[in-house]
């Protein structure tokens, strides 16, 4: 789960870690209070939205009066912004993060992960902060020094020190990095995080560090055994349908194109998007329905699919193991029957009993049409949506 | 021969008496597994299934000499569950669980550095060694005894490769799902190198799927210490980076853990890959060719 910068602080400050001083307003008559409270003669107005790239967007601007704060406040405030993170549409701006200035001295990257190979927390850091990270993992893996932490022994000095020399750290900042160190990875710990990253973090004129920027990811594994950071949950930021999937305990995401997909198991899921691209379409969802499928799953599932009218055929794929074929036949004839749809379906079932279930589709008279594998039933789909 | 199980392993089932823990331990019996009791907390000596139910693993190890557990728990009791067995010594553990939070499994792993247990999963369908003794939640009557060793990172994708070479006469000697979650018990290199020794399996089928980078080190491994011949296929080609597909493992970050990447890794070291996970029988059948 994703939450926002101004979110993420919280927990920083929670946790040690220092930030500008700021707050976050929903109004621009808010913003301008927030910035005369604050003091001095610059803010900043961050758009607070789950993605990001948001400052060549144009989501984060430095206001030099607090008229100026309360108009960037009111242009950014109910927009939508695009960014090269998001897709077309951009995500609603429904709050900004309003910030003292803070003068930069030095920008560096941090962040603390989980590394699945190593199966270890890796703290990653860089002198070149401010930047692309994957741009520089790719061009100069050598500016990225990695510290893995052993999860019996914890955090240990010598790594802050490691880390410390790595970003070139004056004395005075050493002592600080190892605060912000320990603090993200109480934070991380304690609160099932599955990402932490500061970029930048920054050393001011003032020989001061802070986290001018911050991003957390938590396990949905463990989101339940957290109800502060389920609190932070932000529906608006999320494809209406991905949310609306995850109260029916499906797994649904997104993709963009015409033949939609219903499969149970995500391995199979994953296989059937790609046989719809093998066979030159394009799959308007993953989904999986999950392995005990049955009519009123399969239903929710249709209603998902069709919701917004995109889709030109559908494409059901379901191998049925210790839930025979015939019995999931006879849900997915229930759910089409009461369903009264207009277009499409091709079905794919294998497994126990799957000839049983093909007969009971095509004898339905429901115009379902049964297909003997997934290359034909893909291809049968790509043909019918292209029709359509 | 087989690998990791056969029909003399003996089984026990923690999360006995729950509903998937009973539904689960049915089948076990009905396919001939040597279930010989369960484990469920404050449960201890009543009967389940007219096997005896403990309170503890190490009870249920002294008292039915089980080698094995398979683990039905809810995702936070999990990581207790496997440590216990784990304590009790128990040599394979197989955890069908879905949704345990990856630092649980973080923590689980680092305990068990040192201890002569393996673990299968979590969030996997389990072990079977056809005609011998099913372990986790796949449907035992699709499988044949045979000559295919099968190991995948999900669980639909390992039936159909199990229905398909059962179609072609090859049948399996044994099943593993190691599972979808990004840190899991046993891995590919794990399950490849039993199944190179084992001399009932003469061909071996490997379903991987994007995230992480196993399949790249199964490619370097297959390339220099694997002889029979392997067939392979990767779900999510047309996975969209940065969106975790279904399993909490199936994801591509950073340009790293794509399809194509592995896709090409297991090509150069000499695996038949497939597009269509339909294919895969076919596939494995033409490596028999006379």
């Amino acid at each position: 789960m994703n939450i926002h910068e101004y979110q993420a602080k919280q927990l920083f400050r929670q946790f040690s870690v220092p930030t500008p001083q700021g707050d976050v307003a929903t109004t621009p008559q808010q913003a301008s209070d927030i910035a005369q409270n604050l003091g001095g003669e610059a803010w900043v107005v961050k758009a607070q939205i789950h993605a990001g790239a948001r400052g060549k967007a144009g989501g984060v601007k430095v206001a030099n009066n607090l008229a100026e704060v309360a108009e960037f406040s009111a242009k950014l405030l109910g927009s939508h912004l695009v960014t090269h993170q998001t897709d077309s549409k951009g995500l609603p701006v429904n709050a900004v993060l309003v910030e003292e200035v803070s003068a930069i001295k030095n920008e560096f990257y941090l962040s603390l992960l989980i590394d699945r190979e190593a199966e270890r927390l890796i703290f990653m850091a860089s002198a070149a902060g401010g930047m692309d990270i994957e741009a520089v993992a790719a061009q100069t893996p050598e500016k990225i020094v990695r510290v893995a932490v052993h999860p019996a022994a914890g955090l240990q000095p010598y790594q802050g020190r490691l880390l410390a020399a790595a970003l070139g750290l004056g004395k005075e900042q050493q002592p600080q990095l190892q605060t912000i160190l320990s603090g993200i990875y109480q934070l991380f710990l304690s609160k099932d995080a599955t990402q932490i990253e500061i970029n930048p973090l920054i050393e001011t004129e003032q020989g001061q560090l802070l986290a001018l920027d911050a991003k957390i990811n938590f396990d949905d594994n463990a989101i339940a055994a957290h109800a502060d950071i389920a609190a932070f949950r932000d529906m608006e930021q999320e494809d209406p349908k991905e949310a609306e999937a995850k109260n029916f305990d499906l797994n649904y995401i997104t993709l963009g194109g015409n033949i939609g997909c219903m499969v149970n198991g995500a391995g199979l899921a994953m296989a059937t998007m790609d046989m719809v691209k093998l066979k030159g379409g394009a799959p308007a969802n993953f989904l999986d329905v999950g392995g005990g499928t049955n009519k009123d799953k399969v239903k929710e599932a249709f209603k998902l699919i069709l919701a917004d009218g995109t889709v030109k055929a559908v494409l059901v794929n379901i191998f049925g193991g210790i839930v025979q074929c015939d019995v999931i036949a006879a849900g997915i004839l229930a759910a089409v029957a009461e369903m009264h749809l207009l277009i499409p379906v091709v079905v794919r079932l294998e497994g126990t009993n799957a000839e049983q279930g093909r007969a009971m589709l095509n004898q339905s008279g429901l115009g379902l049409i049964a297909a003997d594998d997934l290359n034909s039933a893909a291809e049968q789909a790509v043909a019918l949506a292209e029709a359509a | 021969m087989s690998i990791l199980i056969d029909r003399h392993t003996r089984l026990i089932c923690q999360g006995f008496t729950g509903k998937q823990g009973t539904f689960h331990s049915q089948q076990a019996l009905a396919y001939g597994t040597q279930l010989v009791g369960g484990v469920t907390p404050g449960r201890g000596g009543s009967l389940h299934l007219d096997l005896p139910v403990f309170d503890t693993v190490q009870q249920a190890v002294n008292a039915t000499a089980a080698t094995a557990s398979m683990i039905y728990v809810p995702p936070f009791f999990a990581a207790d569950a496997i440590l216990e067995a784990v304590d009790a010594g128990i040599a394979l553990i197989v955890c069908i669980t879905e949704g345990i939070p990856v630092l649980d499994m973080l923590r689980v792993k680092a305990a068990m550095q040192g201890s002569r247990s393996l673990l299968i999963g979590p969030n996997c369908p389990g072990i079977i060694t056809p005609g011998q003794c099913k372990i986790g939640i796949m449907p035992g009557h699709i499988h044949t005894v045979g000559k295919i060793g099968i190991v995948s990172r999900s669980g639909t994708l390992t039936y159909e490769a199990v229905h398909q070479t059962t179609r072609q006469q090859l049948g399996q000697s044994t099943c593993v799902g190691i599972g979808g979650d990004p840190i899991r018990g046993m891995n590919f290199i794990d399950v490849l190198s039993r199944f190179q020794e084992d001399e009932q399996t003469q061909g071996i089928v490997m379903v991987g799927e994007i995230g992480g980078n196993d399949e790249e080190r199964a490619a370097e491994f297959i390339k220099t210490q694997v002889s029979k011949p392997v067939v392979g296929y990767i779900a999510g080609l047309t996975a969209p980076s940065g969106k975790r597909m279904g399993h909490a493992g199936a994801i591509v970050t950073g340009g790293l853990g794509t399809a194509a990447g592995k896709v090409a890794a297991l090509k150069a070291a000499g695996v038949e890959m497939v597009n269509s996970p339909s294919d895969i029988g076919l596939a494995m059948r033409g490596c028999f060719a006379d």
